[in-house]
């Protein structure tokens, strides 16, 4: 378990009527039906929405006109337990290319019966896409890097 | 983002003292006068113009005030993210058992 800070990141949890190993499988294979449909950053329709079910792969969409967009990468796959993405996202909807500015998002289903599993999600590291909040952290953290840091922000807080 | 008032208001290295205090950790002011080097009326003050700045938030808790960080590019990253995965949940839990219930049958 990674320790995980509340304030930049979000958990939810769902309690699901079936067992474990289906929770997972659904999640995964059909992660199609999953993901909220609006969210698109193709240009055209998505055909469909892909999990590749390894550690290495990836997520992505594929459009109606074949185009792809990869917006995730699998790092840990553990059926019927937990799996790891990426979330290669940026805070304007955009493709994040830089693999340090991605979070990560962690899905777990603990059974709490037989034909009962609760799914905790929590996606953390929200900070790595931040405009600056993450050297704002490590600034106010750390007296040395202030310096450093407050060039920064006066750009920031001058471009507003 | 940071504004032009929050640039002033992290002029002050005490003030820098208390936002990096209460970014780690949700404090009220008791909690601040005693870890840090500063008196009670003086933090007051000190979170006052943070205020000011919005760069803090306070909230009632019992019969105490708590400040917290304020960080409003990430909270809206924040609420985004918690629409989309809300949603996602949600369709996993329909999906889910209507195709559970269909193989029981």
């Amino acid at each position: 378990m990674s320790i995980t800070d509340p304030t930049t990141s979000l958990r939810l949890e769902i309690d699901i009527d079936v067992p474990q190993e289906h929770a997972f499988a659904v999640f995964t294979e059909q992660f199609d039906r999953i993901k909220p449909r609006e969210y698109n950053m193709l240009e055209v329709d998505i055909e469909e929405t892909v999990f590749e079910t390894h550690v290495g792969g990836h997520v992505y969409d594929r459009g109606v006109d074949g185009s792809v967009c990869r917006w995730a990468r699998v790092l840990a796959f553990e059926p019927p337990e937990r799996f790891v993405i990426t979330w290669d996202i940026g805070t304007r909807w955009q493709v994040e290319t830089d693999p340090d500015k991605a979070s990560e998002v962690e899905v777990r289903f603990v059974p709490l019966a037989a034909e009962r599993t609760r799914v905790e999600l929590v996606h953390r590291h929200l900070d790595r896409h931040g405009d600056g909040w993450q050297g704002f952290r490590q600034g106010l953290e750390s007296p040395g890097g202030w310096p450093v840091f407050l060039e920064r922000f006066r750009e920031l807080a001058t471009r507003t | 983002m940071p504004t032009a008032d929050a640039w002033t208001a992290l002029g002050d290295p005490t003030r820098r003292g208390i936002l990096a205090r209460v970014l780690r950790q949700p404090s009220s002011v008791n909690d601040l006068a005693r870890d840090l080097p500063v008196s009670r009326p003086a933090v007051s003050q000190h979170l006052h113009v943070l205020l000011e700045a919005r760069l803090v938030d306070v909230r009632p808790q019992g019969r105490q005030r708590i400040y917290t960080a304020r960080l409003d590019g990430l909270e809206s990253l924040r609420r985004e993210l918690e629409t989309f995965w809300t949603q996602a949940l949600a369709n996993l839990k329909r999906v889910a058992e209507e195709s559970y219930r269909h193989t029981e049958e």
